[in-house]
């Protein structure tokens, strides 16, 4: 069994993907996030088509130098993440590392970034950690993170009612923050937590985690998981009588990719909180439109957001006049984001980009008249209220 | 209420019969994989592949030939045990004379292609497959909620397992199986066509794992991904029962997944490696299994 074991870890080995070839005399970002597990959808591929429209654009050259955009697979692997973006950096002259879905991922390349003087777009990552006490001059969030989902999807059932919590939390960085997040947003509205309970990352069953939920008899069953968990969840709820015996389901983090998943006779009535909805003006729409045409999907607010940070990469380069760390990464900072994804987005000190976002609520089976319109938009959740104050933050980098 | 280790009567019942519902799951696949190794000596990594298979096969049939859920529990195995026999036929027959290791690694890259392309095709978050109408709602037991479809899960495997196991262990044909691999040049001196027994325990073999693709589909989302989730706890299930004996695979099955059921309450961290840490006891204590013959 030991040779079997040995030879099936070198296949898998063998089974990453292979990286670009070296470059020089160009502009090279890298798309670094989970192309094959359970957040393949939330991300994924379509993050480095977007990421490709963007600089596509932006005309496909800053500066008279072309922009190359190269992409790996780091399968929700820290340490993997970690070689590739060694490898991007040291051998391959990549400039700046973004996307970066999975808190953990996100956090420990964010850190060697920093360590090499190179820039980090987050989006597809959710910590606030990455703003707060692990934040980096030279590393960026966009799009969305745990406490604008707590203060959106769970300030809206806290509002409704819904006032004794159980957390169902992934077992990792991403699912302890949304959940401290939730939680203390939860308390500090008048609510209570009934308990907690942490299930392995990519977990296929869940029904034995609610069952527990089910037993604390708590009003709000709080999914502090994403991707193909959260999917798996919310179907095997339904399974199990929750939502008929009178408990509510909050998914935390659901975004249009995992309401497409599930469909929308399960995800019909959830509430939800992304930064980005495709149908929601006419340039969204066109936006979406184009997006589809080259991936068969409509974008969620990660694929937009990957589009807005390749795009205010490229334009703080250009007003930079090249592509050094410091200054590149002070033009960021000082900005204003205005683009397909955000109106009116501003850089806060510790790299957290300010925007508005949204309280969605997924449509019913028969509202629902064109392909992939799944929500009615319910709030829009101004920046301010949705991030945390960067001079709260816990930000080492700014003076507290 | 009663309690029990701190942990109230009713809830542990409910968490003993979750655990049998996913022992239903691993009793299944890993009876497959028995039927396969014991006979062929082929360790079959592609078994999550073809469980994955016969959920989409299920899927595909509803959406463009109208087979609803009953059809597709008895289309969908044979669908897939035929490609398997195909595959077994055409590539993995070549391999017999060779080490084992071969076979590993071609069914190995066998899984990732079909993963692969499903994967690219369908992309990862997979899609919903609905529970039939039949079996869809549920029955208060008291200490659960029962999913009226899960009860039917474990209903199903159970006579399934019983039947494979019958039918190879007790049955002419199963003898004729069986004599086949321990000397296969005897049992065709005696007019049996054995290439073709080979191929047909390895198209029932897939056939079962196509079997609970489709038993999974409306629990789980018909993912890609969904093979290789399992395949590599079914793995362990096989190596903990004994390699090969059939009637082990199905007992460590069921007794597994209570296991796990039973360590989700406890310590729910360590709900996915608990089957391995008994796997390596048990490979410590007993290196060919709990009801394996040392070989």
């Amino acid at each position: 069994m030991r040779r079997i074991l040995m030879s099936a870890s070198a296949l898998a080995a063998l089974a990453s993907p292979s990286l670009a070839e070296v470059s020089d005399g160009k502009v090279k970002i890298g798309i670094l996030n989970d192309q094959s597990g359970v957040y393949a959808d939330f991300g994924g591929k379509f993050s480095y088509e977007a990421a490709l429209m963007a600089v596509e654009d932006f005309g496909g050259t800053v500066l008279d130098m072309p922009v190359e955009v190269v992409t790996a697979d780091h399968q929700n692997k820290a340490d993997i993440a970690s070689n590739i973006a060694r490898q991007w950096y040291d051998t391959e002259q990549v400039d700046a590392i973004m996307e970066l879905t999975t808190s953990s991922v996100a956090l420990a390349v964010q850190a060697l970034s920093k360590e090499k003087a190179k820039i980090t777009i987050t989006t597809g990552a959710a910590t606030t950690e990455l703003t707060g006490p692990q934040c980096s001059p030279y590393g960026f969030h966009w799009v969305y993170d745990t406490h604008a989902l707590a203060v959106g999807t769970g300030g809206a059932l806290v509002e409704q009612g819904g006032d004794k919590w159980f957390f169902l939390t992934a077992d990792y960085a991403f699912g302890y923050s949304l959940e401290e997040n939730t939680a203390a947003y939860v308390t500090a509205n008048g609510g209570t937590v009934a308990g907690a309970v942490r299930h392995p990352l990519a977990t296929t069953d869940f029904s034995s985690f609610l069952l527990q939920a089910q037993a604390s008899g708590a009003s709000v069953i709080g999914l502090a998981n994403a991707g193909m968990d959260t999917q798996n969840a919310i179907k095997q709820a339904s399974e199990f009588g929750i939502v008929q015996s009178g408990q509510r389901l909050a998914a935390l983090l659901f975004t249009l990719a995992e309401v497409n998943g599930i469909g929308l006779e399960a995800a019909q009535g959830l509430t939800l909180t992304e930064s980005f909805y495709w149908n929601r003006n006419e340039e969204t729409a066109a936006f979406g439109k184009r997006f589809f045409d080259r991936t068969g999907a409509m974008p969620n607010m990660v694929h937009a957001g990957t589009y807005s940070a390749v795009l205010s990469y490229l334009k703080a380069v250009e007003a930079a006049g090249g592509d050094e760390t410091e200054a590149v990464a002070a033009k960021l900072h000082e900005m204003p984001v205005k683009d397909v994804f955000t109106e009116s987005g501003t850089v806060a000190p510790n790299g957290r980009m300010i925007t508005d976002v949204y309280l969605m609520e997924v449509k019913k089976p028969g509202d629902s008249d064109i392909a992939w319109d799944y929500y009615n938009v319910l709030a829009t959740i101004p920046g301010a209220e949705a991030f945390i104050d960067p001079a709260k933050s816990g930000c080492p980098l700014i003076a507290q | 209420m009663m309690m029990l280790f701190g942990i109230p009567i009713q809830a542990l019942l409910g968490q003993l019969l979750v655990g049998l519902i996913n022992g239903s799951f691993y009793a299944l696949l890993s009876l497959g994989l028995a039927v396969i190794f014991g006979l062929l000596r082929v360790i079959n990594f592609a078994h999550g592949a073809q469980y994955m298979l016969g959920a989409f096969v299920a899927l595909l049939m509803l959406k463009f030939a109208g087979i609803g859920y009953w059809g597709a529990l008895i289309l969908a195995p044979i669908v897939v045990g035929a490609m398997g026999a195909f595959v077994e036929r055409t590539m993995l027959s070549r391999l017999y004379k060779l080490d084992h290791l071969y076979g590993l690694l071609f069914t190995f890259g066998m899984a990732l292609t079909i993963e692969g392309t499903f994967r690219y095709f369908f992309g990862a978050s997979g899609q919903p497959y609905t529970t039939p109408a039949a079996l869809s709602g549920g029955v208060n037991l008291g200490f659960m909620f029962l999913p009226i479809y899960r009860g039917w899960v474990v209903v199903a495997s159970m006579v399934i397992c019983l039947g494979v196991w019958f039918l190879i262990e007790k049955t002419k044909l199963g003898a004729y199986l069986r004599a086949a691999t321990e000397n296969p040049v005897l049992v065709q001196s005696f007019g049996i066509n054995v290439p073709l027994l080979l191929t047909l325990t390895y198209g029932l073999g897939a056939g079962l794992a196509g079997l609970a693709g489709v038993l999974a589909a409306p629990i789980y989302q018909v993912s890609p991904l969904m093979g290789s989730n399992i395949i590599i706890i079914v793995f362990a299930v096989v190596v903990v029962g004994g390699m090969g004996s059939i009637l082990g695979a199905i007992i460590t099955g069921y007794m597994l997944g209570i296991a796990e059921g039973l360590t989700k309450v406890f310590y729910p961290e360590a709900s996915n490696i608990v089957i391995f840490v008994i796997m390596a006891i048990v490979l410590i204590l007993r290196p060919a299994g709990l009801f394996g013959k040392d070989a």
